[in-house]
């Protein structure tokens, strides 16, 4: 196995901004206040849309430029200016959501991370050397992401983690295989799309009916009713 | 243009139309029309597969196996239809929705039409993942529809964990053109299924092995697998009850129709048993069957609300297909296949009297629903003939299906078949004590008959009687077809 210095300038990039992306997402996990949940959020769309940018100059897929520029658009741009709107308009902006527990909170991260360097073992030979610690990356992802969606109490902040669960995904498409074909592509974001704007609904008919965002006090509907 | 053009073309331009209609009256008729019309194109499709065989091509990939799920799916979108719109009237007309909620209402039915025959008719294993995670985004503001506190928190539990559940699906599908990507050399192939088939043998077993554990725990959320199942309660009791009947009858045949398809790739892979068993697919589907079965039926027993009641005999039957398809082999296969049909057929039979019940006792509480046969013969009946041909009477289909599984079971893993009876002897006993004095006994005072279509439901409750005296012999040629692409033999 190559070492990190041995590798070209580029691989070196591509890594270490892999690297950020998973700090990113820690920084998501441990921050309380609303606004900047949100920004960092932004700021990991943008470093995936680096990343796809570079891994297309790399290996000269051109399709994977066309994703980098919807990750931008969609991701940095459109979902945090939604969400900033939204909740500019809910008047929680400037709220905080407090973490429960935000030690152990980020110890188990910290767990989960080796948990899926191990899951993803076996199959880390088969990959590229430049995409080698992505998969373990993208996995750790999708798992920190369901870990800030059980630890958040607002729907603005559930909902920026379930976004950047799907940011995992796409970082697993574009550096485990250099992008899925366009079609399944174009098909995904128009998925997130959507859900951005029905989530966004949805803070208003959440604030309707319980007049506040913190969904624990959906707590009615039990597996039994007694 | 093509066949199967018709067949998804049909219900976006009546997504579009209902959208646009402003005559929430109107919109029911024009569902019904625009449903009928999907019907007819779907035979069309039957026929034409049936007469010159497989349709395998870029985008799409049709067989004997998917092509009958698109001729149910196209057949209870009808019924359905029909029985809403006596159903979403009277809703109306009580205000619990306005016109304005009706439009969006018949503009969704139709685009999780159009997501299910899409999820179906694809060859694409990517699309088939964006047409489940539409369904989701199609039926989330459904399931809000009445904008209660609790029906919100249903929608929204079933957003964030079927959104969650199936982004590991997702990670699986990523896995799995990963490890194709190895050996097919063209990457917009390399997430055909038909390709994935084609080169199944040479797919690196560790990487699918993976794939397979992420796409049934994503999918699985979908078809509601204990202990992923946590949403289709909530969602099902919460919305209108014509969703309920789609909801049980459609999708979860749709996201496990997803995992057999995979399970085929997956069981090509694994055949020469080196790194994982060769049967590893199946072991893990009979676990989360088998589980999903018993759980839900010790369920059964403490729910209070009507709907409640039947979605959790719906994740039992779920359970039961899952078992059947993870044992694989001809006989459970076959079995699997009619049970999917008997099953989608009663359930959405039994939720539409369950809806005209709770609209005539103006309550979901089991507690408070009593005399209905007295109140309404048709429903009180209904409810309780649905609810035999559920618990698997002779002579209903649901019979003969279980009856064939257990047979499967008993030839292959005979210790199983105790906890299967088991499973289904509590799973009657946790229906019939609440349904008894919820059909049976006096009228409560007050309570009046309400305008009803039977149709719908006489036509399914027929059917499955039909299928239970005896299978026609094309359906049954072609359910031994379907049995052979799955499991590699016929039956018959």
């Amino acid at each position: 196995m190559e070492t990190y210095a041995e590798l070209p300038l580029l691989q070196q990039a591509i890594q270490t901004l892999a690297a950020l992306v998973l700090v990113s997402s820690f920084a998501l996990l441990a921050q309380s206040r609303v606004i900047a949940t949100i920004q960092i959020f932004a700021w990991q769309g943008l470093l995936l849309a680096v990343i796809t940018t570079l891994i297309a100059w790399e290996t000269g897929l051109t399709h994977l430029y066309i994703s980098a520029a919807l990750t931008l658009v969609l991701k940095a741009f459109f979902v945090p200016w939604l969400l900033i709107r939204q909740a500019r308009k809910l008047g929680i902006l400037r709220d905080f959501d407090a973490i429960i527990r935000p030690g152990i909170t980020l110890m188990a991260a910290g767990s989960l991370v080796i948990f899926c360097y191990n899951v993803v073992l076996p199959i880390q030979r088969f990959a590229q050397s430049i995409t080698r610690d992505a998969i373990a990356v993208s996995l750790a992802l999708v798992m920190i992401g369901m870990l800030m969606l059980i630890t958040r109490r607002k729907a603005i902040t559930q909902v920026v983690a379930f976004m950047s669960l799907e940011n995992g995904l796409f970082f697993a498409a574009i550096s485990a295989t250099q992008g899925m074909p366009m079609v399944v592509e174009l098909g995904v974001a128009f998925d997130v799309l959507i859900a951005a704007v029905i989530f966004g609904i949805f803070f208003f008919h959440i604030r309707d009916s319980i007049e506040s965002l913190d969904v624990d006090q959906l707590n009615r509907l039990a597996e039994t009713d007694e | 243009m093509n066949v199967i053009d018709w067949v998804l073309i049909i219900p976006v331009a009546g997504a579009l139309g209902l959208a646009l209609l402003p005559n929430a009256r109107l919109g029911a008729w024009l569902n019904i029309l625009v449903s009928a019309t999907g019907l007819a194109a779907s035979i069309w499709l039957a026929l034409t597969v049936l007469n010159n065989g497989t349709i395998a091509g870029e985008l799409f990939y049709v067989d004997a196996f998917n092509v009958y799920l698109v001729v149910l799916t196209s057949l209870v979108s009808m019924t359905t239809s029909i029985f809403s719109r006596p159903y979403m009237a009277h809703e109306l007309e009580i205000h619990k929705v306005t016109h304005l909620r009706l439009r969006l209402y018949h503009a969704s039915f139709q685009g999780f039409m159009f997501t299910m025959l899409l999820a179906l008719t694809t060859n694409n294993l990517g699309v088939l993942w964006i047409a489940l995670e539409g369904a989701t985004l199609a039926t989330v503001l459904l399931v809000s529809l009445y904008r209660t506190r609790e029906s919100i928190e249903a929608a929204w539990k079933y957003f964030i964990l079927c959104g969650v559940g199936i982004a590991q699906a997702l990670f699986g599908t990523v896995l799995l053109y990963f490890a194709a990507s190895r050996v097919v050399p063209d990457p917009d192939q390399a997430l055909q299924w038909s390709v994935l088939y084609q080169h199944a043998g040479q797919l690196e077993p560790v990487i699918v092995g993976l794939a397979f554990v992420f796409l049934l725990v994503g999918y699985g959320t979908k078809i509601g697998l204990v202990p992923l199942h946590n949403w289709l309660p909530d969602a099902h009791s919460e919305g209108p009850t014509p969703m309920s009947a789609v909801l049980s009858g459609l999708l979860l045949n749709v996201a496990l129709y997803a995992v057999v398809r995979v399970k085929m790739i997956v069981d090509g892979a694994l055949i020469d048993g080196n790194p994982h068993n060769p049967q590893l697919a199946g072991f893990i589907m009979m676990a989360f069957g088998l589980l999903s079965f018993i759980i839900a039926g010790l369920f059964l027993h403490r729910q209070r609300d009507i709907k409640r009641l039947f979605s959790y005999s719906s994740i039992e039957h779920m359970g039961l297909m899952t078992f059947a398809f993870g044992l694989g082999g001809p006989l459970a296969t076959f079995g699997a296949l009619l049970h999917m049909t008997v099953h989608s057929l009663t359930k959405s039979a039994i939720f539409m009297t369950v809806g005209h019940a709770s609209q005539i006792a103006g309550t979901q509480q089991i507690d408070r629903i009593r005399g209905l046969i007295l109140t309404q013969p048709t429903v009180g009946w209904g409810l309780l003939i649905g609810s035999i041909a559920i618990a698997g009477f002779p002579p209903f289909g649901v019979f003969t299906s279980e009856f064939l599984l257990l047979t499967a079971t008993m030839k292959s893993w005979p210790w199983l078949t105790m906890p299967l009876l088991m499973g289904l002897a509590i799973a009657f006993a946790g229906l019939f004590r609440h349904l008894h004095p919820m059909v049976f006994g006096q009228i409560p005072e007050g309570q009046r008959a309400i305008a009803v279509n039977p149709f719908p439901l006489l036509l399914h409750l027929t059917l499955v009687l039909w299928l239970g005296l005896s299978v026609p012999a094309f359906l049954a040629n072609w359910f031994d077809e379907a049995t052979r692409l799955i499991s590699g033999a016929n039956l018959l």
